[in-house]
């Protein structure tokens, strides 16, 4: 469904003799097969968008080449249009407009009649939980309600591929769950292939197949969320002993299930190849030897600890970074519309236990 | 009907309801020509007077183009709105041609400036202007292609700025030569003779001079010739930069 080869995209920024060429994008090979579902996974500038913005024909490749549902991006952009569907970051329809309206024009604009893109609309909106809003405008709905309304928009002539860019940034936890159980849907109801960028590393975690990591223009890995967390070596084991004189014995019995063990404070921590079965009989030797935790968590990896073992660097250090530096390298100016403002990373634990 | 006559007209009306459903828009737009011709007019009677010839059929004429220029100005701002909600991005991944996305907003402003051109006329004829219906005809027609050529091209600088900071200092920027150096309130032969020569370097004053003539019945060759020139040259011009820009942004 996408293949790209060799993707880059470079910008200018600054001007006259502080003008200088930034690689937003370094080279970036993909390929997505029909009917997956793909995590475009990378930190504020890492060039998500950028590489969204190429496959959707909205920025022209600086080199390399891409065909997304069996067309060229650069010599048959048209075909391609017609064969995806887009959500931006930013929204798409206006806020001071019927969101019924917005839908149907939209819908035209893809070649269908009134009386087609007003049915399928109307069905979307049932679909996606937006029944009885179809003379509303966007200004007066919620962020919930607006992200949809925008899904509504990228499905409206049933494209075969749905790129959705940051889906459900800046939205509340409940919002974040519902519209990802209607993103799961857009698979399993309308046989979909979708792409989606997060850097929400819990987003990836529960929808995609497939994960993509980018990193500084380039992809650091592909593969599926258990694959790359088994390229992290164990679980993260957390103790918290209840006295100062017990550190010690914890880290040589932490020790000797984990090859790095760490001391922060009265906290412990190593990590444990196949935790579920030596915990228990590490809190046996503890309990033994007199030490009394405070507490106890075992924490399956999490892509953040991926993230850190590919690129030496933790996801969230990386959205700092970013942040610190001003705008990102794949939030070049001038490019779409604003909305690259750095989120915060939702941290991701799993397992915990006591 | 053509994809493209389609195409266009899907984004005119789109862009038509959503003006009309702002009353400030449809009220303003229709009370300036209303304003500038009651409140401006009676002013200009002493003066234009000294001419010898109609005041009306020498005022209304410049208050046309004055329309047609100004209110196409500022065409680009709602685009840079439209811009920032991710409407223009939303229409460009679509299939439609870039060339209708632009005329399509076109068609929009131009029917504002033949909506306030007929109020304006009509309002002139109440008031007394003479009644040359072929020469009135030619003048709107002209001030509409004018109106389209600075819509088109403050579409196409709107587009590239995307700052309604940046837009509002050049359109100022812009407007004051023109409203100092084309007659539009004053004829340009009152003044000084060096100001006179310096205003035919300025072409919406040759147009001004075109849309008067037209309006007192008289189509002197070279004053059309010049008129009719720099308007579809103009026009021609933006309608490419606009096009341009539609298409650069968007690969």
């Amino acid at each position: 469904m996408i293949h790209a080869r060799g993707l880059v995209q470079t910008f200018s920024t600054g001007r006259g003799k502080e003008k200088t060429a930034v690689q937003a994008v370094d080279g970036v090979d993909l390929d997505v097969s029909e009917g997956e579902v793909v995590g475009f996974l990378g930190p504020n500038g890492a060039g998500k968008t950028t590489t969204l913005r190429m496959l959707t024909t909205l920025l022209r490749p600086t080199a390399g080449t891409a065909t997304v549902a069996g067309y060229d991006v650069a010599t048959q952009p048209v075909q391609v249009r017609r064969s995806i569907g887009y959500c931006s970051q930013v929204g798409s329809t206006f806020s001071g407009a019927y969101a019924g309206d917005e839908v149907v024009d939209h819908g035209m604009l893809y070649g269908m009649s009134r009386k087609d893109a007003v049915a399928k609309g109307q069905e979307l909106f049932d679909r996606l939980q937006l029944d009885g809003l179809w003379r509303r405008m966007p200004k007066n709905m919620s962020g919930g309600q607006k992200r949809r309304l925008d899904i509504v928009m990228g499905l409206i002539h049933s494209p075969s591929l749905v790129f959705l860019d940051e889906p459900t940034t800046g939205l509340d936890p409940q919002a974040r769950a519902n519209l990802w159980e209607h993103i799961a849907g857009l698979r399993t109801d309308q046989g979909a292939t979708v792409f989606l960028t997060t850097h929400y590393l819990d987003e990836a975690d529960a929808l995609a197949d497939r994960i993509i990591i980018i990193d500084r223009g380039r992809i650091v890995a592909s593969d599926t969320s258990d694959n790359l967390k088994a390229q992290v070596a164990g679980d993260l084991v957390d103790l918290e002993v209840s006295a100062d004189e017990h550190v010690a014995v914890a880290r040589d019995k932490l020790g000797s299930l984990a090859p790095d063990v760490t001391v922060e404070g009265r906290h412990v921590r190593g990590r444990v190849s196949r935790a579920g079965r030596a915990v228990p009989g590490l809190l046996r030797d503890l309990d033994a030897s007199g030490v009394a935790l405070d507490s106890i968590e075992v924490a399956r990896p999490t892509l953040d600890d991926v993230f850190l073992t590919l690129t030496g660097r933790s996801l969230r250090d990386a959205e700092a970074a970013t942040e610190g530096a001003g705008a990102g390298a794949g939030a070049p100016d001038g490019d779409g519309p604003p909305g690259d403002a750095p989120d915060q990373v939702v941290p991701t634990t799993t397992g915990a236990t006591r | 009907m053509s994809t493209f006559l389609r195409e266009t007209s899907i984004v005119f009306n789109r862009q038509l309801r959503m003006n009309l459903r702002n009353p400030a828009w449809v009220i303003i737009g229709m009370l300036q020509p209303v304003l500038y011709l009651l409140l401006f007019g009676p002013l200009l009677e002493p003066v234009i007077g000294q001419l010898g010839v109609n005041q009306y059929t020498w005022f209304v004429p410049g208050m046309l183009v004055q329309l047609g220029i100004f209110g196409a100005f500022f065409a680009g701002f709602s685009l840079i709105g439209e811009w920032r909600e991710g409407v223009i991005e939303a229409e460009r991944v679509t299939p439609a041609s870039r060339s209708a996305l632009l005329m399509g907003r076109l068609g929009r402003d131009l029917l504002q400036l033949l909506v306030q051109a007929l109020i304006l006329v009509g309002l002139g004829l109440v008031m007394g202007m003479e009644w040359n219906p072929g020469g009135i005809l030619l003048g709107v027609v002209l001030t509409i292609l004018l109106g389209g050529a600075c819509a088109a091209a403050s579409n196409a600088f709107a587009l590239t700025v995307k700052s309604e900071d940046v837009m509002a200092p050049v359109i100022n920027l812009v407007m004051m030569p023109v409203l100092l150096l084309s007659g539009i309130l004053l004829p340009m032969s009152f003044g000084a003779a060096w100001l006179d020569t310096l205003a035919d370097f300025m072409p919406i004053r040759h147009v001004v001079d075109a849309v008067r003539g037209a309006f007192f019945g008289d189509f002197d060759a070279s004053t059309m010739g010049w008129g009719v020139g720099w308007t579809v040259l103009l026009f021609g011009l933006a309608v490419w930069w606009g096009t341009a820009v539609f298409r650069r942004e968007n690969a």
